[in-house]
């Protein structure tokens, strides 16, 4: 495994689209997250922004502080920070089909469940790694904003730090997870990147809004990935597609312990069911 | 040691009606090199897939180095290179196979001998995606040769390379041999297989139709002599070789003989004055006695 997982991390460390994907949602976490949020409270003439009933600016300012990075940080995750790891998982494994190297790794020495047991492993360290990226550069964009605006600097707390990056795993990984079972499933990138954007970004929503006239759909888009990883997020804190400021993807449906639990279900789910697929299925490409 | 390196028992693949390897049964002896012929279509991939475990056989059996197809053990003993190169395209051909090395817990300096003995060093650093076909292949080859293993199966190794890159690579795979490696090599190129392969199996619509030396397949050598008066020298030559090896073919007389005694045949019809306009030997190729059976094997 430990040959697998060195040989996975060489390659997908190589890979300009681990740097691409990655550099993505730094960037796109960045904007969003600090400075579009900055150039508004700046451009504020009153107490709110925007429209009569937005956020206050000092709801804003704090928003941007150091002790709220672990919100901002996993704020974004549920709907757009998830849908780019879930392209990096369908494209890392959908690819190797695509170009004939998982035939080439099957044939090379390690068992299969191994060899992809390397790739989970080498995605997980990527995983670990842009998630503590994202939180030190929040952290660093906040502190830089409390500069600027002569504010106290209050750090988060270890707790508040330890919840919010576990969340941000979780969510990332169930993601991730979702994205390599599209790969396997497809044995493809082109079909499971379409497939798992079009349901994170339009169909759960799409599903969720329809629950809203049919009662008893409700108890399906409940349980739907998404709806878990906007609750974690909502339960730490980040503020709900409803309200003036908040964050698309974000919600409160189920209670942050249902919301674990479900994550931890489908990011085990999906994992079984990715190498259970590898290890039986015949290679033909 | 055992003998057999590969061997199948009623090897057979189907998807859903259709029989893509029907009962095959063969055997790979170590230290041999082993053509696996058949026209396109006719299963050899498949049959290379299921011994790799890269395919699961719908019924049969089929043993790597005594071992089931797939087990990791087998897997690090045997080298290949099947239906293509599979490599990752942003890397270089050397990163492309310190990956694989990696996977097998060997060092860069076995990448840089595999590399070396397919005469890829120069090109070693640059992206795979700008090699050439003949030089992806290479790659294939070079990847396949990692660690050295006992047994090499290439599917159609020859692929995409030009006429001295296929020389070498002829040269390669018996160079392979005589150094004990066992090479279970697919091809549609007879004189290739012709050339280096010391047995053949021949595979036609997913059956086995026989498997034997090359020299059985292509069959005794016969010897034509144009002669005047044919009758005459009919009696000469069944004198001497006797009257069962003798026929008449075209105006010509075949004998049943290698052309070691073509002189002693030509001494004898010249002293019993009979004119001697021709003699030559007639040698049937590998590709005679593989269309010869396979299209038997199709229309049967």
């Amino acid at each position: 495994m430990i040959a697998s997982l060195r040989a996975e991390l060489m390659r997908l460390g190589r890979w300009p689209t681990t740097w691409v994907l990655g550099g993505t949602w730094l960037l796109l976490n960045l904007t969003f997250g600090y400075v579009f949020n900055y150039l508004s409270y700046r451009s504020a003439d009153g107490t709110t922004v925007g429209p009569p009933t937005g956020a206050t600016k000092q709801i804003l300012l704090q928003e941007m502080m150091p002790a709220n990075a672990p919100v901002t940080l996993v704020q974004g995750l549920p709907m757009f920070g998830g849908a780019l790891v879930l392209i990096l998982g369908a494209v890392a494994v959908g690819s190797g089909y695509g170009w004939g190297t998982w035939k080439t790794v099957f044939t090379t020495g390690p068992r299969r469940i191994t060899a992809m047991g390397g790739t989970l492993g080498a995605l997980g360290v990527i995983l670990v790694g842009l998630v503590a990226a994202t939180f030190v550069l929040d952290l660093a964009a906040s502190y830089t904003v409390a500069a600027v605006e002569s504010q106290s600097v209050t750090w988060p707390g270890f707790v508040d730090s330890v919840q919010g990056l576990g969340a941000a795993l979780l969510i990332c990984g169930m993601w991730l997870a979702a994205g390599v079972l599209l790969g396997t499933l497809t044995r493809g990138p082109a079909l499971a990147v379409g497939l798992g954007l079009v349901w994170s970004l339009v169909v759960e929503n799409l599903l969720r809004g329809v629950a809203n006239l049919l009662g008893p759909l409700e108890a399906v888009t409940d349980v739907l990935p998404g709806t878990a990883a906007g609750s974690l997020a909502g339960a730490l804190g980040a503020l709900t597609q409803g309200d003036p400021n908040g964050t698309p993807g974000v919600t409160t449906t189920i209670t942050g312990t249902a919301a674990v639990a479900l994550l931890g279900a489908y990011l085990i789910a999906f994992l079984v069911a990715s190498l259970t697929l590898t290890a039986r299925r015949d290679v033909t490409s | 040691m055992d003998a057999t390196i590969v061997s199948t028992q009623r090897l057979t693949k189907t998807y859903g009606p259709r029989s893509a390897v029907a009962a095959v049964d063969l055997t790979v002896r170590r230290g041999e090199v082993y053509g696996f012929l058949g026209p396109n279509g006719a299963g050899k991939t498949t049959t290379l897939r299921m011994l790799l475990g890269l395919v699961r056989p719908s019924s049969g059996r089929a043993t790597v180095h005594g071992l089931p197809p797939g087990d990791p053990v087998a897997v690090a003993r045997t080298g290949s290179l099947v239906e293509g190169p599979g490599f990752y395209p942003y890397l270089s051909g050397r990163e492309n196979l310190r990956v694989l090395a990696r996977y097998r817990g060997l060092g860069d300096r076995e990448v840089d001998r595999v590399l070396e003995r397919v005469d890829l060093t120069e090109r070693g650093g640059d992206r795979f995606k700008t090699y050439s076909l003949g030089m992806k292949q290479r790659l294939g080859v070079a990847a396949a040769l990692l660690g050295q293993p006992d047994l090499l199966i290439l599917d159609e190794p020859t692929n995409g390379l030009d006429p001295a890159g296929m020389a070498d690579m002829r040269d390669l795979i018996r160079t392979l041999a005589d150094h004990g490696q066992t090479v279970l090599l697919s091809s549609h190129l007879l004189g290739e297989v012709q050339q280096i392969c010391d047995r053949v199996g021949v595979i036609s619509a997913g059956r086995l139709l026989t498997e034997s030396t090359v020299a059985e397949l292509r069959g005794e050598a016969s010897l034509l002599i144009r002669a005047d008066p044919l009758p005459a020298a009919r009696s000469v030559a069944e004198r001497i070789v006797g009257s069962a090896q003798v026929s008449t073919v075209d105006g010509m007389l075949r004998l049943a003989t290698g052309g070691e005694r073509a002189a002693e045949l030509t001494r004898a019809l010249v002293l019993a004055d009979v004119a001697v306009l021709e003699v030559r030997p007639e040698e049937r190729t590998l590709e005679d006695a593989f269309f010869e059976m396979t299209h038997e094997g199709a229309t049967s």
